[in-house]
């Protein structure tokens, strides 16, 4: 088997904990970045990441295919966004209160229709190998990377080139920016608007199946510790860039992954705290981002949120 | 007990005829009057029933007496550690008849049983791990396993395994339960190899996935072969260890299915025994002792199967411990032992054995035996 | 659709001359509303079980049964309401000033630590005095915990929604840290929790009755926050400040003391509820003050359209959904998160109703009344 690495150990850990543990933030970040980009905020994403665990998992076990499980997820993502968009287009209907509704009735179904589910394993995902260079298993297994993550790490670039750089980017954006306009220019708000959370409930379905499906793997009741509505907290120190999202993303998952690893080369103290980094350091990073004065550079201007 | 039933019936029918009026008109099932020629058994889990852990090891105990004939058996699952617990045992009680109850978790003791237990002095609650004692009422029982005698097997199976003799250990909290185990399974690994070692990770919670598997890769990328564990579920940590290569030795329930290449073996409750043989005993107006615990010779424990990696000279060296320990002459916390920090905790020649002079010692552990590298908190 | 509800509806109201009653009618058209959502919710939820295989009566019946059917269901539900009361005012109050607060959780765990910091270093004085020590400070933690929060918001321009659930999980750890480390108990074996803090500190129940005394410090608070709100110059601002910021500005209010307070009170209800668990439930502060309350009241707050009254018969109604869950899980093997599938379903379709607020009444005004 391999050699120790002692306290290089802690790099290595946090660096793959990054890519391990960040690909479900960057899908509902990025989601949630384009939700909000329209000018509407879906904390529902939350519901929608453990409705998409559950559902990705079962699909992958009846099916035997984990990449059906993906998609499933993905639509099951869609509805939950549609849900959440059609309600949301009511009159005087509050999209924050509909987001914490829905993020109940989505975990609440997700506990109800997964409990045939606990039990089985399901066929994962599988992950490539870019480790093949290095002797060091550690290295390697580092590096053993998921699909999902590529893809993640495309999607970012490219949401930032459709925002700028597409009709359909500028469409979302005036929308999000000022209703008024985008109305006077004859782009259909309301439907920008469905769409948007739906795509959102889509990427965030497919963080979810990354839970069930890839890491750490297995379907159960409390395998989200709230990473979708932190993720939606990561969009808005993000300032809307979905490359900002991505780097948040990484940072949050290896902050994540900072509380065994120090365990393991033995900083024994204080777990509870360390496991608490993540919250922590959003916090730190909203409390230095944010400011009272000048309106946030990248907020979309109808977003009830920084209203 | 007829005469009970008669009277908690009435006061049910009583207390509940606006009820019971709206089930009759809804075309409910007769569900009570069965209850009246049944002896109900009530079992209450903190987690989901078929979690592959501590929850499905109760639960197969409540299958086993649910084959029973003339028991009724009810069960609620994810019951937290609060009020909740409370209202659920007594509704079994009060709108169900129940007359013998296993609140499984951990924390459903003390304040909650405790609370509930005096105000039904006819109703039987037997709770695993409480330390019961003659100052508390006769209707609560405490019974548990010595399962660090399993977990002690698991170490020497993964002592004569591990390549690297580097064991680590995925623990939810640092209490006494939990010690034991980690200090069982690094003793039974220093039997085969004095040298190995156990590093220990407290995750923080029962069931926390993300945790469960970070430790396991942390733990491994740090040279360690082969992983164990004790939180609610071990599903997580197996299968982690299984996509990277680790062996494991299992905990709760046989995790086999799930590791077919790195299943070692694995320390299981043996519930399915004990449970009817409690029911029967209540059934028969019998007092179940208040106290009572037991290994491999009461069998309360099992040990799963060995794996494919397991070997002769292992398998030789575990079933002839297994079998002292079954005829009751082994012990496995013997003096002179020191804990990592270097201090005796055990005298030369005293020792803390598996009988009930030494439960309350053993279930008050609060140290890391000498191989285990962690450390407890505060 | 909703004229359907409506009619459903009509006969709960027994109405008296209506001539004669003006503020009757008026609460008659505001229980519509949240009465026909209630019903359609119901509905929707025993579609729900019915494909699941379960006959909706048999759901009702047994709900009915295990909320409200007999007195010890009543004693059950309304003890699982009473910090369900306290934890939505965590929400409600700071939604008078257009703050969504949904942190109470962290605040109620804060105040439970604190309680029991305080009720065991007391241990031995008066219990009275121990006991409304034990209040106040878990007010103050909690409601320093939502004020954080507020703060945040005010100074930062951190949104206060996102900030108090990160610190829901930085509360927790700190509760788990100190529990398991500097203040555990050595005897609490294996539940790690704080010393216990003595019988005689426990508030213990209502005579006569299984419901300890947090409900009737959550009936107060609801009250105080009634009163505060709606008949005083404070309340009168933070709704004016709520309506539009810059307008409460301009006329010269102080907002940043306005949501500092608005917060802290919040906080303070929710820390109290923290107290309560340990005074009433616990006996000390462990891991199981991690219970949930905090998201539920941010339910019951919204159902209760963040009004403090009405705050109490909505923690009451879900406290039977709770309630009843034990029997369907019994009786017709339904999973426990089916309640929380009802809930989910009632707070989308209350929101959903929103729209049509103020276009449901039973009786409309009629001209020279």
């Amino acid at each position: 088997m391999s050699e120790a690495i002692g306290w290089w150990g802690v790099p290595l850990a946090v660096f793959g904990g990054a890519v391990r543990v960040s690909t479900p933030f960057l899908f509902v970040s990025l989601g949630e970045c384009i939700t909000e980009r329209s000018g509407r905020i879906n904390l529902g994403l939350e519901g929608t990441l453990v409705m998409g665990a559950m559902s990705g998992y079962a699909v992958s076990y009846t099916t035997g295919s984990p990449w059906l499980g993906v998609i499933a997820a993905g639509a099951v993502g869609v509805l939950m966004g549609l849900a959440h968009g059609l309600i949301c287009s009511l009159d005087r209907v509050n999209d924050i209160a509909v987001g914490i509704a829905l993020m109940l009735f989505g975990i609440g179904l997700a506990f109800y229709l997964g409990k045939p589910f606990i039990q089985p394993a399901a066929p994962q995902l599988p992950s490539i190998d870019f480790g093949w260079w290095s002797d060091i298993p550690q290295v390697r297994a580092a590096l053993k990377i998921n699909a999902l993550f590529l893809v993640g790490v495309a999607l970012a670039p490219f949401l930032l080139w459709t925002f700028k750089n597409t009709r359909w980017g500028l469409i979302l954006r005036t929308v999000g920016e000022n209703a008024e306009a985008a109305r006077a220019l004859g782009y259909a708000i309301i439907p920008t608007r469905v769409i948007a959370t739906c795509v959102g409930g889509f990427l965030g379905g497919i963080g979810g199946s990354f839970l069930s499906l890839y890491y750490p793997g297995s379907w159960n009741e409390r395998l989200s510790s709230g990473q979708g509505i932190t993720a939606v907290a990561l969009v808005i120190f993000a300032r809307w860039n979905p490359m900002l999202c991505f780097y948040a993303s990484l940072l949050f998952g290896g902050a994540g992954a900072l509380g065994p690893s120090l365990q393991s080369v033995g900083v024994t103290q204080g777990y509870y705290l360390f496991n608490a980094a993540p919250y922590v350091l959003t916090l730190l990073i909203m409390i230095l981002t944010c400011s009272p004065k000048r309106t946030l550079i990248g907020a979309p201007g109808e977003l009830s949120i920084t209203r | 007990m007829g005469s009970d039933f008669t009277l908690n019936r009435r006061r049910l029918l009583q207390g509940a005829a606006a009820g019971a009026t709206v089930a009759a008109l809804a075309g409910l099932p007769t569900a009570r009057r069965a209850y009246a020629a049944d002896f109900t058994v009530g079992f209450i889990y903190v987690g989901p029933h078929d979690d592959f852990g501590y929850n499905q090891a109760h639960a197969q105990g409540a299958a086993a007496v649910k084959k029973m004939a003339g028991v009724k058996v009810l069960e609620e699952e994810n019951v937290p550690e609060d009020v909740a617990v409370e209202k659920s045992m007594e509704s079994m009680i009060q709108q169900d008849g129940a007359k013998l109850l296993f609140p499984t978790s951990f924390g459903y003791f003390d304040p909650h049983i405790l609370k509930i237990a005096p105000k039904y002095a006819d109703v039987r609650f037997e709770h695993a791990a409480g330390l019961w004692t003659d100052k508390l009422p006769k209707n609560i029982g405490s019974y548990f396993g010595y399962i660090f005698e399993a977990q002690f097997i698991n170490g020497i199976v993964a002592g004569h395994t591990s390549k690297s003799g580097k064991l680590g250990f995925v623990a939810a909290k640092p209490i006494p339960q939990v010690l034991q185990n980690i200090n069982a399974f690094t003793l039974g690994a220093k039997l085969v190899n004095p040298k190995a070692t156990t590093q220990v990770i407290f995750t923080g919670d029962w069931s926390m996935p993300v945790k469960e598997a970070e430790a396991c890769n942390s733990m491994i990328d740090q040279g360690v072969d082969t992983v164990t564990m004790h939180v609610d579920s071990p599903k997580v940590v197996t299968q982690t260890a299984e996509k990277r290569g680790a062996m494991t030795c299992g905990y709760h329930c046989s995790q086999a299915a799930l590791a077919p290449a790195g299943y070692l073996t694995g320390a299981e409750w043996n519930w399915t025994d004990l449970y009817p043989k409690f029911v029967t005993m209540a059934m028969k107006g019998e007092m179940i002792p208040n106290f009572y615990r037991g290994g491999f010779k009461e069998g309360l424990i099992k040990q799963s199967p060995y794996g494919a990696k397991v070997g002769d000279a292992a398998k030789k060296q575990a079933d002839e411990v297994k079998a002292a320990l079954s005829a009751g002459t082994y012990l496995i916390f013997k003096g002179p032992l020191k804990d990592n920090k270097g201090k005796e905790v055990i005298a030369a020649g005293a020792s803390l054995s598996q009988s009930n002079e030494s439960d309350v010692q053993l279930e008050s552990m609060h140290f890391l035996v000498e191989g285990v590298l962690g450390d407890l908190p505060g | 659709m909703m004229g359907e509800e409506a009619v459903t509806a009509t006969p709960r109201v027994g109405l008296p001359s209506a001539s004669i009653l003006p503020g009757l009618r008026a609460l008659a058209n505001a229980l519509v509303q949240p009465v026909a959502a209630l019903i359609v919710s119901l509905l929707l939820f025993g579609l729900f079980v019915a494909f699941a295989g379960v006959n909706p009566l048999h759901v009702y019946a047994y709900m009915f049964q295990g909320s409200f059917g007999s007195w010890f269901s009543v004693q059950n539900s309304v003890t699982r309401a009473s910090p369900l009361i306290l934890t939505a005012l965590c929400t409600a109050l700071p939604a008078q000033l257009g703050l969504m607060i949904i942190g109470g959780e962290g605040a109620l765990v804060m105040g439970g630590l604190f309680a029991a910091l305080v009720g065991v270093g007391m241990n031995g004085a008066s219990p009275l005095l121990v006991q409304c020590t034990m209040a106040l400070v878990a007010m103050v933690a909690g409601g320093i915990w939502i004020a954080l929060a507020g703060g945040l918001r005010h100074w930062r321009g951190v949104n206060e929604t996102i900030s108090s659930l990160l610190l829901v999980y930085i509360a927790i750890a700190i509760l788990n840290h100190v529990v398991e480390g500097p203040f555990r108990d050595p005897k609490s074996l294996n539940k790690p929790s704080s010393p216990s803090i003595g019988d005689a500190n426990l508030i213990g129940n209502i005579p006569g009755t299984e419901i300890h005394w947090g409900l009737v410090f959550g009936l107060i608070a609801c009250v105080i926050a009634y009163v505060l709100i709606n008949r005083t110059a404070f309340g009168f601002s933070a709704r004016v400040a709520g309506g539009n910021v810059r307008a409460a500005r301009m006329v010269g209010l102080p907002v940043g003391r306005l949501v500092l307070t608005v917060c802290f009170l919040g906080g303070a209800a929710a820390g109290l509820a923290g107290m309560v668990e340990v005074a009433a439930v616990q006996e000390r502060a462990n891991a199981s003050l991690i219970a949930g309350y905090g998201y539920t009241g941010i339910l019951v707050s919204f159902l209760a359209r963040h009004n403090p009254l009405a705050i109490v018969p909505v923690a009451i109604l879900l406290g039977g959904i709770g309630a009843s869950g034990g029997l369907l899980q019994r009786h017709l093997d339904l999973p426990d998160a089916a309640t929380v599938v009802l809930q989910g379903i009632l707070f989308v379709v209350i929101l959903a109703s929103e729209t049509y607020q103020g276009r449901l009444r039973l009786f409309p005004e009629r001209a020279g009344e």
